[in-house]
């Protein structure tokens, strides 16, 4: 507490320090740009980034040019934290973009509520996260509506009754995910024969893997991150498994099929966007962040594009960077057209919007089906 | 039943990456009574320089066991020079220090390698791609064995063997032996003290660099901490095993491997890692030299 004391009042005389030129207004970004789920904090700065370019080329907001304050957390929840405390207290960022894991969007958003600076994640699934307080939001669909989504895909279109759980215990989202996923599959009529667990991090899944087998399920939902993912499909194919797998929006980067290779072939997962809309938001989203980038933009991208805009719709609406304003002025957000779809922020500060389904297909994500809420 | 030997057979394999870590720590401490904590980094290293050499050296090779075995070569020749770098500039001035200063240093050379590593090659994982043709063979009743498993445990088997003739059968062994029961005595009978030291360094950091690439093949994802938990496991081998015995060494990585196969399969994978610790503190408590070890108590 003392240590935490003694870092705040560092950030303070550091902030104090700080010129305070009001010719910018600047916006925070924290995200996972290095370690095991690297690819998901690049693309959402990347995508935030491009939105931020399009808003300058056309005169800025408010009449001031915005800018990108942006930190890299590692992929760890402290650091999270942390990178929030200094966006906020030495940056002093109107507005906080991110993250994208669960769980290191629960570690901060305490943080931006505290100092009532509105933080949005971009693509942030577990439900806890806005119930951290009133200036949290986010611009992307919960767990809940995804586990359905799968679930009812599963039972449904591809007529699947037996399934297994591979989930990973240290994560917020995986183990969210899997109890809405396992609550709607079994209303169905449908049965779990095994919920097994990893933790994040590991490599060795063939333990888990064998018990799965002995059950001889028809599909295996792993709601993991990419990294963890590639690992399991390869080592469920070593291990004679050929089910399909399944999972969520945490499979989307284009490492998925680096690592996991010709065993992630067949398999499913729900996701925010498609390249495939044939939308003129999506279209022309994608071919400017092709020119930019030089790469296809995954969802992670597009939704931290999404987040950017709707912040920057919010504050020119506001018409002022004010905390309560702001806030207010975000939670109006109504019928935004977005590049994941049309954003509506209800009451809970989440976004009500579409799901689809993608199927892995060499080294593309094709869709399959498109399910409304 | 076909679970249980399923289980056992990934067991074996998780074991033998435990075994080839676990014997270049029981080499380093049989010889010097130190605890190189800086294995395991060895170990991350290892597998770094496998994987650029693949990227940079042979970028189109196919797997082959020809690739195989030349990448095995670079991350071993790779490995012995940073085994050798780190006993000179960090270990030899120390040798007449007292135990703990030595001990202390080899964290912080541990260290050293986690976070420059992170510099080096970056902190985000990279991806190990294959060098070894693989074959899954289905042995009967749907247990499947993977020839990368198989090769695993030939090659921690075969390397077990050939040190185990290096240090009971060879001159430069007895020289190895005759440091391990007095460092000053075998000095005094004109035994080269830093070049055998020197060559141990060598022979142990070339196993851990081939570990290194055979946990590479296994579990194709590679990071700067790779060497964290493994070389704790493989520390824990060693000592469950009897540090500075090398048979010891073997035996206690696959007891290691076995059960914590068994854990994750049949209790949860939530206790895997606190298993080893588990065993760890047993083994302290009730066999302090371990299962082949001396009865001899060191101080450390």
């Amino acid at each position: 507490m003392i240590m935490k004391s003694f870092l705040l009042s560092v950030l303070v005389i550091l902030s104090a320090c700080q010129n305070k030129a009001n010719d910018k207004i600047v916006i925070g970004n924290f995200g996972s740009l290095t370690g095991a789920e690297a690819t998901f904090g690049i693309s959402t700065k990347q995508g935030i980034e491009l939105a931020i370019e399009e808003w300058n080329k056309a005169g800025g907001v408010l009449g001031k040019q915005i800018e990108l304050k942006a930190y890299d957390n590692q992929g760890k929840p402290e650091e999270a934290r942390l990178s929030v405390e200094k966006l906020i207290n030495v940056d002093n960022v109107v507005a906080v973009l991110g993250e994208v894991a669960s769980t290191r969007s629960l570690a901060a958003a305490p943080v931006a509520q505290q100092y009532k600076v509105p933080m949005i994640s971009p693509s942030s699934t577990n439900p806890l996260v806005t119930q951290k307080g009133d200036y949290i939001f986010r611009v992307c669909f919960i767990d809940p509506f995804q586990g359905e989504v799968m679930a009812k895909f599963a039972f449904n279109s591809l007529k699947l009754k037996k399934g297994a759980i591979l989930r990973d215990s240290k994560s917020d989202y995986s183990m969210g995910l899997a109890n809405y996923f396992i609550k709607t599959f079994e209303a169905l009529g449908g049965t779990i024969v095994a919920d097994e667990k990893f933790v994040s991090g590991d490599v060795d899944f063939k333990a888990q893997l064998t018990s799965i087998k002995n059950k001889s399920p028809e599909f295996i939902f792993v709601p993991g991150y990419y990294t963890e993912v590639g690992l399991i499909a390869r080592q469920a194919r070593e291990a004679g498994v050929k089910v399909p797998l399944m999972g969520g929006d945490g499979w989307d980067s284009d490492k998925l099929t680096e690592i996991g290779g010709a065993a992630v072939e067949g398999s499913y997962f729900s996701n925010h966007y498609t390249v495939e809309d044939p939308r003129p938001e999506v279209q022309n989203f994608i071919a400017n962040y092709k020119t930019k980038f030089g790469t296809m933009p995954d969802a992670l991208a597009a939704s931290g594009y999404d987040a950017a805009r709707v912040l920057l719709e919010a504050i020119k609406r506001a018409n002022s960077i004010e905390g309560q304003k702001l806030r207010d002025s975000i939670a109006a957000t109504k019928d935004f057209q977005g590049a994941t779809g049309i954003i509506t922020i209800n009451e809970q500060r989440d976004a009500t919007k579409s799901a689809v389904v993608l199927k892995v297909v060499g080294k593309a994500f094709k869709f399959v089906e498109s399910v409304k809420p | 039943m076909n679970e249980f030997i399923q289980h056992t057979i990934n067991g074996l394999a998780l074991g033998s990456i435990y075994a080839l870590v676990a014997l270049g720590y029981t080499m380093v401490f049989g010889v010097l009574q130190l605890i190189n904590f800086a294995h395991g980094d060895i170990f991350m290293v290892g597998s770094f320089i496998g994987l650029y050499f693949i990227r940079f050296a042979i970028p189109n090779a196919e797997p082959s066991i020809f690739t195989a075995i030349m990448v095995l070569i670079a991350a071993m020749v790779g490995s012995a020079i940073v085994g050798v770098i780190i006993e000179k500039f960090a270990y030899r001035p120390l040798r007449k220090a007292p135990r703990i200063n030595i001990l202390i240093t080899a964290i912080g050379v541990s260290l050293l390698l986690e976070y420059g590593g992170q510099l080096v090659f970056g902190a985000s994982p990279q991806f190990f791609p294959d060098i070894l043709p693989r074959k899954l063979i289905d042995i009967g009743g749907d247990i499947i064995l993977d020839s990368n498993q198989l090769t695993i445990f030939v090659m921690s088997f075969v390397l077990m063997q050939i040190l185990s003739f290096l240090v009971f059968k060879t001159q430069f062994g007895r020289s190895m032996r005759a440091i391990s029961h007095s460092l000053e005595t075998a000095n005094l009978i004109g035994i080269n003290v830093n070049k055998v030291i020197l060559i141990t360094f060598i022979i142990g950091s070339a196993l851990a660099g081939a570990a290194g690439v055979l946990y590479g093949v296994a579990y194709p994802k590679i990071d700067p901490l790779l060497g964290l938990l493994p070389g704790l496991k493989a520390f824990i081998a060693a000592v469950l095993g009897g540090i500075g015995n090398i048979t010891g060494a073997v035996i206690g990585a696959i007891i290691l491997g076995l059960s914590e196969t068994y854990v994750a399969g049949y209790i949860s994978s939530t206790y895997r890692d606190a298993l080893a610790f588990v065993i760890l503190i047993i083994v302290l408590l009730v066999r302090p030299g371990g299962l082949l070890g001396s009865k001899k108590i060191e101080k450390v």
